[in-house]
């Protein structure tokens, strides 16, 4: 398999009145065209590395790695310009909450042609009439109807679906999705991560699945890295979280109240403070 | 005798062509000492059922008898000091100028108790909080932290049923687990009453011994938590809900 992102040893830093604070300590891993999930509770690093891999992180915030490549060619060293071509046509990001990633005041279909003549040169026309026909991929009934909508008169579930929409159209190589379906209901969830997840497949792409829910990530990626304090503590086989080893893991599994196994009291998390400077395991 | 008894109750936002009936005709009755959940997905009515009760919810009609009495509106300070309610977000519902201590005071003066010094500490103490907790701002504390302050507050006037907003959607799974706990706790210990909203299906299911589905403002089924379980369920809604929280777990 080919390897599309190969990250080495990636920090990142903030420097506070306190000293500096590593919010991602040493994470190493590699995406090929594959689903990779990262798991974790806030405050673990997992979407700081997501931004990370776009250089979308604000001074005086730092990235430092060893190596930072999307298909053998160096991120790290770009300039801020030669980043924006890669962010969207190459890298794309779906955010949590389709709300405060739409701009308001502007037509969803402009929108998505917009990112559309970004990254492509087409005209006006061409762009709307891929634009319909991505609404239509993302299963978005009447798309000629959406394409003229706000962002304020669709639904949660459909706002997220737009998104996807806009984030594929310029047909990048890898999506990085940071919590994509948390603001949604349960019975939408399941429809956006399988228009997702058809998309991806279908364009071989590889994606960066960000989550703080196991369950949900076990289903739905290939492999999965679990976060701790800015480090990796686990990585496995999707498949195979539910024989994961590392206390951390089995903790977070534990105390998940379940209605196939009820029990009075549900099991505490206990922290060991050794978790936190062990090293990072590479996935 | 029965907590929250609730009949043919409608609730509504707006006149006219603007009208939008947010509950419909609801119908449930939850026994004193008995835990009960609402489940349905956001925009199905199921918060506003519980802010009709607490009176927050302007327009209503219908019935509602908290512990065997018809609710007063405006409601009277007897009601608050036996109803109390936890809200989702401990990050919004808490006052950010406020230290936990002016927090628990307050509610506890306006309740007219005396002991206000000692109520405070033993309210901590039940939340799973030190001493240390007591001078400290909300920023001050993780979200749990927050949740469990938030749930103190709600204990301060000794209620005898507590309305639960989803209380622990803003919470990661490790601190989820630690509330519930709690929560369950503080229900044995004080023989509360819980009136509980979650769209969390294992959530609901955890905490509650009954529960009812909600769908675009109407109750469509109220099953108890064994039924749920293995599945005994008629409204092909309910199918689809327990369904799809089950795809996530299973796996």
């Amino acid at each position: 398999m080919s390897k599309l992102l190969e990250v080495e040893n990636l920090w990142v830093k903030f420097p506070t009145r306190n000293g500096v604070f590593d919010a991602v300590r040493g994470v190493s891993f590699s995406l090929g065209q594959e689903r990779l999930g990262i798991v974790g509770e806030s405050g673990s690093g997992k979407s700081m590395t997501g931004r990370a891999i776009l250089r979308l992180i604000r001074p005086p915030g730092m990235i430092e790695a060893d190596k930072m490549e999307l298909e053998g060619v160096d991120l790290l060293g770009r300039s801020e310009r030669e980043m924006r071509k890669v962010r969207g046509q190459q890298i794309s990001m779906i955010m949590q909450d389709p709300k405060f990633s739409l701009n308001p005041v502007m037509r969803v279909g402009a929108q998505i042609s917009e990112a559309y003549r970004l990254h492509a040169k087409v005209s006006k026309k061409e762009a709307k009439r891929k634009a319909i026909a991505m609404l239509e991929a993302v299963a978005i009934r009447d798309p000629e109807r959406v394409y003229r909508m706000f962002p304020h008169e669709v639904s949660g579930g459909m706002g997220q679906r737009i998104m996807i929409a806009m984030m594929l159209i310029p047909d990048p190589k890898i999506m990085i999705a940071d919590e994509p379906t948390s603001a949604l209901d349960v019975s939408v969830q399941m429809q956006v991560l399988e228009i997702m997840d058809k998309l991806v497949k279908d364009r071989g792409m590889g994606l960066i699945f960000i989550s703080h829910d196991l369950n949900l990530v076990s289903s739905f990626c290939d492999r999965v890295l679990i976060m701790y304090a800015g480090r990796v503590v686990e990585t496995l086989p999707a498949d195979k979280l539910h024989e994961a080893q590392h206390p951390y893991t089995r903790g977070l599994l534990n105390s998940l109240p379940r209605l196939d196994a009820p029990k009075e009291r549900l099991d505490v998390l206990q922290r060991d403070p050794a978790w936190a400077t062990e090293e990072s395991v590479s996935g | 005798m029965s907590g929250i008894e609730i009949e043919g109750l409608n609730v509504w936002f707006g006149e006219y062509e603007e009208r939008v009936d947010a509950v419909k005709n609801a119908k449930l009755s939850v026994p004193k000492g008995g835990s009960f959940g609402l489940v349905g997905e956001s925009g199905s009515g199921k918060s506003t059922i519980l802010r009709a009760i607490m009176g927050l919810a302007p327009t209503w009609s219908g019935k509602i008898d908290i512990l065997g009495k018809p609710v007063e509106t405006p409601r009277s300070r007897d009601f608050y000091r036996a109803v109390q309610m936890v809200f989702q977000d401990p990050y919004a519902s808490l006052h950010p100028r406020h230290s936990v201590d002016q927090v628990l005071s307050e509610t506890l003066s306006l309740h007219g108790f005396k002991d206000i010094d000692t109520r405070i500490s033993k309210l901590l103490d039940d939340v799973g909080l030190g001493p240390s907790f007591r001078f400290r701002y909300p920023h001050q504390l993780s979200g749990g932290q927050r949740q469990r302050v938030a749930i103190a507050r709600a204990l301060a006037p000794e209620p005898q049923i507590l309305l639960l907003d989803e209380p622990t959607s803003a919470l990661d799974v490790s601190v989820q687990a630690e509330i519930l706990n709690l929560l369950t706790d503080l229900r044995a210990e004080h023989k509360l009453t819980y009136l509980m909203v979650s769209h969390d299906l294992a959530v609901v299911g955890h905490i509650c011994h009954d529960i009812a589905v909600m769908q675009l403002g109407e109750i469509v089924e109220t099953l108890g938590v064994e039924d749920m379980r293995a599945m005994r369920t008629e409204h092909p809604y309910t199918k689809h809900l327990l369904e799809s929280s089950l795809q996530s777990a299973a796996r």
